[in-house]
């Protein structure tokens, strides 16, 4: 008996099949986990360039005289620094401080900002917005239009030390001038684009924002190109593996609604002078007060693997959970993000993971584990 | 398609184990190793251990997730295949062969009935 599929699916999801992907469910979609080893996918990223289907990350578009306004209001970061063509790291929060989500925002034009979001959590972050984009009686508060548009858009990440000069040859305006969290809105083999240069796995590269219905034959041309780059496609597999060694958070598990920022080291995204947005008091007040956990990394001394939801030990004293482990390709050590009460989490102490019953001996370690070295 | 050893028996927790007079080598087949992905660390039991039919005696772990490994026979661990703490991904490559975990001395070799056929555990991954 075949069970009904009920996952949603990228514009991309018959090149995965064709290509041999292996699929889980994340997050409600039938994503790609890995087409060949998440190990070699991992190591072309870092060596050489991956492509990347991130169809299933959520878009939201602000516009109107006041989009600025609402954006800095359900926003932590400060929009107002963006100038046209560039993109910022912000999260999303609760009034109770935590997190809704974390998000790009890209200031398109003064007046039209479009914000890139987490697949799982699309819904709740346009239904957040719009809530608080209204007053008490259901009027608008700002003169602004917060449309979802997730179907209009596919994306696709071009990740890697090739990947410049790989989209290079498939487009007219010089990409090396785009700088990182810049973006241009352009064509790539003639597709209409937004063209960004950021990412999720710690190289250069660019996530390619194009309409659905061209996204199959863009795919198609950069793996093609690509092959002389030694490009792989890559799955989730490959991108988590790549975010933990960055120590990027991932939602569900370094940041969710029970996380504020500063506990989560992300401090540097919430700018409290700049008026008031959804969660500064909650954010302030923890900030006066300091935070009685911190996001942690360490890496494994004893033989074993951490994985997410393991209790982390303090002189044999359960003090905190890991939020993502595995092993880190890169470096050939294991690997992991746990929270753990601040007076613990210092360089260089030594920690415990239980693993299935065992404690076995881990490190504090600086994060983020793996840094590219510029060029 | 996978070549699945007819002298080999199989559960359908993806082992395999080879019986020669009293001793039976474990290991995992070829759909489990493709399934995991890339195993990067293996957990075996110490020798001089017991292990149960049908209860853990250790896991793999693949980049992505651990996994159990059910013993397909009761028996006493007399080897464990150390090579596979340094070149876990042998696993991978010689899933039937080279990578075998552990060897075991038989305690209830008739438990060996209650395992699966080359051809059964095929049709059943087909399944």
């Amino acid at each position: 008996m075949a069970a009904v599929s009920t996952l949603q699916r990228t514009p991309l999801f018959e090149r995965h099949q064709a290509l041999g992907a292996k699929t889980i469910d994340f997050g409600g979609w039938d994503m790609p986990v890995q087409y060949s080893s998440i190990l070699e996918e991992h190591k072309a990223v870092r060596e050489r360039v991956g492509l990347f289907d991130v169809s299933h990350m959520g878009e939201i578009e602000i516009d109107g005289p006041e989009a600025l306004a609402l954006v800095n209001y359900v926003t932590t970061n400060d929009a107002a620094k963006l100038k046209d063509g560039q993109a910022q790291y912000s999260g999303l929060l609760y009034a109770h401080g935590g997190f809704v989500d974390d998000i790009l925002v890209h200031r398109v034009r003064e007046d039209h900002y479009f914000l890139c979001v987490n697949a799982s959590n699309q819904d709740k972050d346009f239904a957040h917005i719009v809530t608080h984009s209204l007053d008490s009686h259901g009027r608008r508060r700002f003169q602004a239009a917060v449309t979802f548009t997730s179907a209009n858009y596919a994306q696709i990440a071009v990740q890697g030390p090739r990947a410049l000069e790989l989209v290079q040859q498939l487009c007219d305006a010089p990409l090396a001038d785009i700088r990182y969290y810049h973006f241009v809105d352009g064509a790539v083999a003639g597709f209409a684009a937004r063209i960004a240069r950021t990412g999720y796995t710690g190289e250069d590269g660019f996530e390619l924002y194009v309409k659905p219905a061209d996204s199959s034959a863009l795919w198609d041309l950069l793996l093609e190109k690509g092959k002389a780059y030694g490009i792989l496609p890559c799955g989730l597999g490959a991108r988590n593996t790549l975010r933990l060694e960055s120590a990027y958070p991932l939602y569900g598990h370094e940041i969710d609604a029970s996380i504020l920022p500063p506990e989560a080291g992300l401090n540097w995204i919430v700018k409290t002078a700049k008026g008031n947005f959804v969660g500064r008091d909650q954010v302030v007040e923890k900030l006066e007060e300091g935070v009685w956990r911190k996001l942690t990394g360490f890496e494994m001394v004893g033989r074993g693997i951490a994985r997410d939801g393991y209790p982390v030990l303090a002189d044999g004293v359960a003090a905190g959970w890991v939020t993502s482990g595995g092993p880190s390709p890169t470096l050939g050590t294991n690997i992991g993000l746990c929270y753990l009460p601040e007076e613990i989490a210092e360089e260089g102490r030594s920690i415990a993971i239980q693993i299935r019953n065992q404690p076995v001996e881990a490190r504090i370690v600086k994060t983020p584990f793996y840094k590219r070295e510029k060029s | 398609m996978s070549n699945y050893p007819a002298n080999f028996r199989y559960t359908k927790e993806h082992e395999w184990v080879l019986v020669e007079g009293d001793t039976g080598a474990v290991g995992i087949t070829d759909h489990a190793q493709s399934e995991l992905g890339d195993i990067v660390y293996v957990d075996l039991p110490q020798v001089g251990s017991t292990m149960t039919q049908g209860e853990t005696f250790g896991s793999v772990e693949s980049v992505k997730a651990v996994s159990d490994l059910y013993a397909p026979i009761s028996g006493e661990v007399t080897a464990i295949n150390d090579s596979l703490a340094k070149s876990p991904e042998k696993l991978n490559s010689d899933p039937h062969g080279e990578a075998w975990l552990v060897k075991v001395k038989l305690t209830h070799p008739d438990e060996i009935q209650h395992l699966l056929s080359a051809e059964d555990y095929q049709s059943y991954i087909e399944g």
